[in-house]
């Protein structure tokens, strides 16, 4: 008998499948409030206020206010958009492009594919954080340019593994019978391969999600991402640490709304990434 | 396997060449003309005259091949070029610093793996107990904490509540402390969650089953032999580990000013010192192909059963 063996309960597929929806349900109900709620917001979130600086939580500013007397809540409120959708829409673009990349290069092989994986050989080569900190510190401070630094190497992952599941599926009959049929090869990419593998690599991409807003998050907060006065929740946290001591709130009340954000997403991507291990084991 | 390590070396080269031509292609994406920026970073009010001059002298009117074969001509010999702000050679700027991220990683490394090594295995050994459970919950939330985000709440806690630390670290043993913690979390975290499962998928094995079938007794199967076994993909994890530590590293040494190369290149950053962001760029891809190759090596050495690619 194995000593270490233990009669562990192990979650059922049923429960693996209604643990995702619920983290799907709230990270749907994140997006959703970020969507909503710059209409929402109890003040102005840019309105400077002299006689609130660094107010504590009070009747006007239900979080406080930080050194310009903005409201702390509104400027969270706000930057949810910003933190949530650019993290989103980034894994999103690399996603397509990355995978798009990965199918020609897997479909059609020779000088295309050798091009392309050795131009994803040389962005592997490169820690990412690093990367996209010169490029953004290269390009200057914007979100669009902390998108594109953080894209730039982010799209590797998803040609990679395009490109092995079109290699596999290359010379299935399914596929073979298509060709026959006389469609062209862009047609059979996708509508035959695409749909096959798009499992697989959506998976991958639930899971980085929280990932690339821990990175733009990064930049922002390293002056080279989103840049004040627009509130995003990097760029928040940077510029009131200064004042940490004299208004907390100011400080923690994005932290925390980055921590609640990012763990959901990471759950999210593990309960997405167990679901379909054990879908596809079974 | 010295075969192995050539071919290894040989597949380097084209790599190399890329990654130097994307580091040269840095200087080309900024916005702006490089002599111009070069005299602005100096802090001369500058003339058309000098612009055109000191183009000459740089060379960027040479074309872009030209540019780049001299430059990485000069990478060659160990010059990465001087410094825009005050003429340094960037090396003499980089060497320095780099000891110093050097010092600050190797120290977040051994704390992450002080903690998650024990932790790990405990964890996998007494999984779904009470303490697995645990520190599942904390290695998830450590996972989830952005570098910056624990440096601030160290600080705040730490520094500001409890007096226990100076602010700012400034290259001093004491200062060491907050900056290896704020990275060394988040790693920990990591390793903790990637040891216990390495160790899970061990212990579950039949030989397990076997030697303790022949009367072996438990901890010296789990010391003696699932350790050694999951010893190969600890080391993988270590590898994997080091791009986002040098990552990492940036935010950190900015917020605590340790004298790194982080800190450095953040500097440079912000006063559009171009050649050291290149430099720093560069050292850091160079550092990196060099761990994944160290790491695969050691993995060939440690289980020869790993097919070589």
């Amino acid at each position: 008998m194995n000593p270490f063996r233990k009669k562990t309960k192990q979650l059922t597929r049923e429960q693996l499948r209604r643990r995702m929806l619920i983290l799907l349900g709230l990270a749907g109900i994140l997006c959703v409030f970020a969507l909503v709620a710059p209409y929402l917001t109890p003040n102005d979130p840019n309105l400077p206020n002299a006689a609130y600086m660094n107010a504590a939580p009070c009747k006007e500013f239900p979080l406080g206010a930080d050194r310009y007397g903005r409201c702390v809540l509104s400027r969270v409120m706000i930057g949810a958009r910003t933190s949530i959708f650019s993290a989103v829409a980034l894994v999103f673009l690399t996603f397509v492009a990355g995978s798009l990349l990965g199918m020609l290069s897997g479909w059609y092989g020779g000088v295309l594919d050798a091009v392309i994986m050795r131009v994803a050989d040389i962005f592997l080569a490169f820690p990412q954080m690093v990367l996209a900190i010169a490029v953004a510190g290269v390009l200057g401070g914007s979100l669009l340019n902390a998108m594109i630094a953080l894209g730039i190497a982010g799209w590797t992952i998803y040609a990679r593994l395009a490109r092995v599941h079109t290699m596999a599926l290359k010379n299935e009959p399914f596929i073979l019978a298509a060709r026959m049929n006389g469609s062209s090869g862009l047609s059979i990419l996708l509508r035959h391969i695409l749909p096959n593998m798009i499992g697989p690599l959506l998976v991958n991409a639930v899971t980085q999600i929280g990932t690339t807003m821990i990175g733009i998050a990064g930049l922002s907060f390293l002056g080279l991402g989103v840049v004040p006065p627009n509130a995003e929740w990097g760029s928040m946290i940077n510029e009131a640490r200064a004042y940490v001591q004299l208004a907390p709130w100011s400080v923690f009340v994005p932290a925390v709304a980055v921590i609640i954000t990012v763990m959901v997403f990471n759950y999210l991507g593990d309960a997405v990434r167990d679901y379909s291990d054990v879908s596809e084991a079974k | 396997m010295t075969k192995y390590i050539g071919r290894r070396l040989l597949s380097l080269i084209p790599i190399l060449i890329g990654i130097t031509f994307l580091t040269f292609l840095l200087m080309y994406i900024a916005p702006g003309d490089a002599a111009q920026k070069k005299l602005t970073a100096q802090g001369v009010a500058v003339t058309q005259e000098q612009i055109e001059h000191t183009r000459e002298e740089m060379g960027l009117n040479d074309p872009f091949l030209v540019q780049y074969g001299k430059w990485f001509g000069n990478v060659l010999t160990g010059d990465l070029g001087t410094s825009y702000k005050d003429n340094m050679s960037v090396s003499s700027k980089l060497g320095p610093a780099f000891q110093r991220t050097l010092i600050l990683a190797c120290s977040s490394l051994v704390l992450a793996l002080l903690v998650s090594i024990p932790t790990g295995i405990f964890s996998a050994v007494y999984q779904g107990g009470f303490w697995d459970h645990f520190f599942r919950l904390l290695s998830f939330i450590g996972n989830s904490l952005p570098n910056f985000l624990i440096s601030i709440l160290l600080m705040y806690f730490l520094c500001i509540k409890l007096h226990m630390f100076p602010v700012i670290a400034t290259g001093s043993v004491q200062g060491l402390f907050l900056p290896t913690l704020a990275l060394g979390i988040p790693l920990a975290s990591r390793f903790v969650r990637q040891i216990r499962a390495e160790v899970l998928e061990e212990i579950g094995k039949d030989y397990v089953t076997g030697l303790s079938a022949r009367g072996v007794r438990s901890s010296w199967i789990l010391f003696r032999n699932v350790l050694r076994n999951a010893m190969s993909a600890i080391l993988t994890i270590i590898g994997l580990s080091i791009g986002g530590l040098m990552g990492g590293s940036v935010v950190v040494e900015t917020i605590f000013s340790w004298p790194g190369v982080g800190k450095l290149a953040m500097d440079s950053i912000t006063a559009r010192d171009y050649p050291v962001i290149q430099g720093f760029v560069l050292i850091m891809a160079l550092v990196y192909v060099l761990i994944n190759l160290l790491t695969d090596l050691c993995h060939h050495w440690l289980d020869p059963r790993v097919e070589l690619e």
